[in-house]
């Protein structure tokens, strides 16, 4: 581990995601300014800053949208060992990496039904049980018994979201608040270690925000998930982070627990602007 | 009367295979939302492929028709698979992030390739074959005249109703089915969930093939000459026919080409066969302007 690395390595959780001087230009443009960063499975590890500050930027490197200028990004897997997330395409850093991202503006299959959604997500071990579809024109035993997996996995991420009652209705009628839960229990049906997730608690009443962070400590604690938090709800941030990096501008002003950002000068400077702040010190 | 019912089976024969080369034409377009001109090429190169290996076959003394048509139908349909996918590694995936303009204009030089190829490789001539399965049943004569149901024919509209049922049941039910649909809707929210795109798109364009691949096997049998033109005709028609049933639905393919093969047949013996494809797009055009999406076609509706 080099000495660039962050407090969150130390906190106990087994560190799964390294992103090592990550850099993003786009053309004259720095979204992103040598940012490393640590992330460990079993915590919620938030990534928080002003519009425009480089975050989607961010996971957009994660999952092979951007190939970053330089720098790395590494997935520690337990099975494969290191792997470098920047050099994979874009499937593999879900089917093999685990790293599974949902999106600001949802992206479900509005046309497929809510329980068709989260097969999809299951589809590699599917796939292989029915060698190509073929085993599974003629119902072979091994599809079967990997078709009732698939099903019972879906079904139990959507007793757990409470998405039992609409699982056969077409996912693109469903209200905002119930597609954010789809989206997640589709990311968690393909088993990831680590679940990135684009502002999850956007456009969701303080119920559904509050239910949103029970789940998010959940996942975290009982299914030792790494997770990966964009968010602009300090409700959410401050309550469910285990560690805070703060972006603005491209570059990690400041880093450490949701007290330490709280009272980061760096951190108000950007959010509220230099005259508030000197007010504020008066 | 007789000739009602004769027009009627002639034209589910030709609407069928219409149909056969529609559906490929739909899945396609639906995976990647754009049209492969080559398509009607590809059912040109199995004719062609059908004639060879049907001739090779007669010349080895395999007599037995069934079986000929079987082994027929197994080579053609694993040549013209893999024309289908290097059509799409040649003319559309190096163009995936190119601007939609591209890759129509590479999958219509890809057309142009294959005719000229065929052309050159096999000569313009017409390609002829000693009749497979002559004969039918007569039906019944009414009026002084007969209705014929030719054997070729029923061959042609059970296969078609089996492959058909075969193909959505592939769509709807199978892993493969939800993974192609799934490309359909949103590729990049696909790969992130771990499935290889690329090679689903691979996937469809070979299975679209061998659909033409069918469709190229019944039609050299049916009508027994085969040239390297065909290709362009049959292509735009069924274009026309996925169009009319709603472009990316399975059963509006089909549908379309029933209709365009009965407007086709009807009109030719009830009016003028000079006009019958003025009187095929003519009717596309009515259906178009008062459903723009096709009969089964579902209207996109944006959400604001």
């Amino acid at each position: 581990m080099s000495n660039t690395l962050t407090p969150a390595a130390n906190q106990g959780g087994k560190l799964l995601l390294e992103v090592e001087h990550l850099t993003m230009r786009f053309g004259g443009l720095t979204a992103l300014n040598d940012l490393s960063l640590a992330v460990p499975a079993g915590k919620i590890t938030s990534i928080i800053g002003p519009n425009g500050a480089g975050k989607t930027t961010f996971f957009n490197c994660l999952t092979g949208f951007y190939k970053p200028t330089t720098g790395n990004v590494r997935m520690h897997h337990p099975q494969y060992g290191p792997l470098l997330l920047n050099q994979m395409p874009s499937y593999h850093v879900a089917r093999k990496a685990g790293v599974v991202r949902t999106f600001q503006n949802i992206r479900l299959f509005p046309n497929m039904t809510v329980l068709e959604n989260l097969i999809v997500a299951q589809h590699n071990a599917l796939q292989r049980a029915s060698r190509f579809s073929i085993a599974g024109l003629f119902g072979q035993a091994g599809y079967k018994s990997a078709r009732e997996a698939a099903l019972a996995k879906a079904l139990m991420w959507l007793t757990r979201l409470k998405l039992l009652d609409i699982a056969d209705t077409a996912a693109g009628n469903l209200s905002y608040g119930t597609q954010r839960r789809i989206e997640i229990a589709r990311a968690l049906c393909v088993d990831p270690l680590l679940l990135c997730l684009d502002e999850p608690a956007a456009g969701l009443n303080p119920r559904e925000s509050a239910e949103l962070n029970e789940l998010l400590l959940y996942l975290s604690r009982e299914h030792n998930k790494g997770v990966l938090l964009i968010e602009h709800d300090m409700n959410v941030v401050m309550r469910v982070s285990d560690h805070i990096c703060v972006l603005n501008f491209g570059n990690k002003i400041a880093e450490g627990n949701p007290a330490q950002i709280q009272n980061d000068p760096d951190v108000i400077k950007a959010y509220l602007g230099e005259d508030e702040t000197d007010q504020e010190a008066a | 009367m007789g000739q009602f019912i004769q027009q009627l089976i002639n034209g589910l024969t030709l609407g069928a295979v219409y149909g056969l080369i529609a559906l490929g034409y739909t899945m396609v377009y639906g995976i990647i939302g754009m049209i492969n001109f080559a398509h009607g090429d590809i059912y040109m190169v199995a004719a062609i492929i059908a004639v060879t290996v049907l001739t090779l076959l007669g010349a080895l003394g395999i007599s037995a028709v069934p079986l000929a048509i079987l082994i027929t139908l197994a080579v053609v349909i694993f040549f013209t698979a893999i024309y289908g996918w290097s059509v799409e590694r040649v003319a559309y995936r190096p163009l995936r992030k190119a601007s939609r303009l591209a890759p129509l204009i590479s999958a219509i030089g890809m057309s142009i390739f294959l005719q000229n190829m065929v052309q050159l490789t096999q000569g313009a001539r017409v390609k002829p074959i000693h009749a497979m399965m002559p004969g039918g049943f007569e039906l019944f004569t009414h009026d002084g005249f007969s209705v014929h149901l030719a054997y070729t024919q029923i061959m042609i509209i059970s296969v078609t109703i089996i492959l058909l049922a075969v193909f959505s049941y592939l769509i709807t039910r199978t892993s493969f089915g939800r993974q192609q649909r799934a490309c359909e809707q949103d590729q990049t929210m696909t790969a992130l969930l771990g499935i290889n795109v690329d090679r689903t798109i691979s996937y469809t364009f070979m299975l679209g093939a061998a659909l033409a691949a069918v469709a190229g096997v019944m039609v050299t049998v049916y009508y027994g000459v085969v040239d390297f033109s065909i290709g362009f005709v049959a292509g735009i028609k069924a274009f026309t026919a996925a169009v009319l049933g709603g472009i990316g639905s399975l059963p509006g393919a089909m549908l379309g080409g029933l209709i365009i093969g009965m407007i086709e047949s009807f009109w030719s013996a009830y009016l003028s066969p000079e006009y019958k494809d003025v009187a095929t797009f003519g009717i596309l055009i009515l259906v178009l302007m008062f459903r723009p999406s096709g009969l089964l076609g579902r209207p996109e509706v944006e959400k604001v």
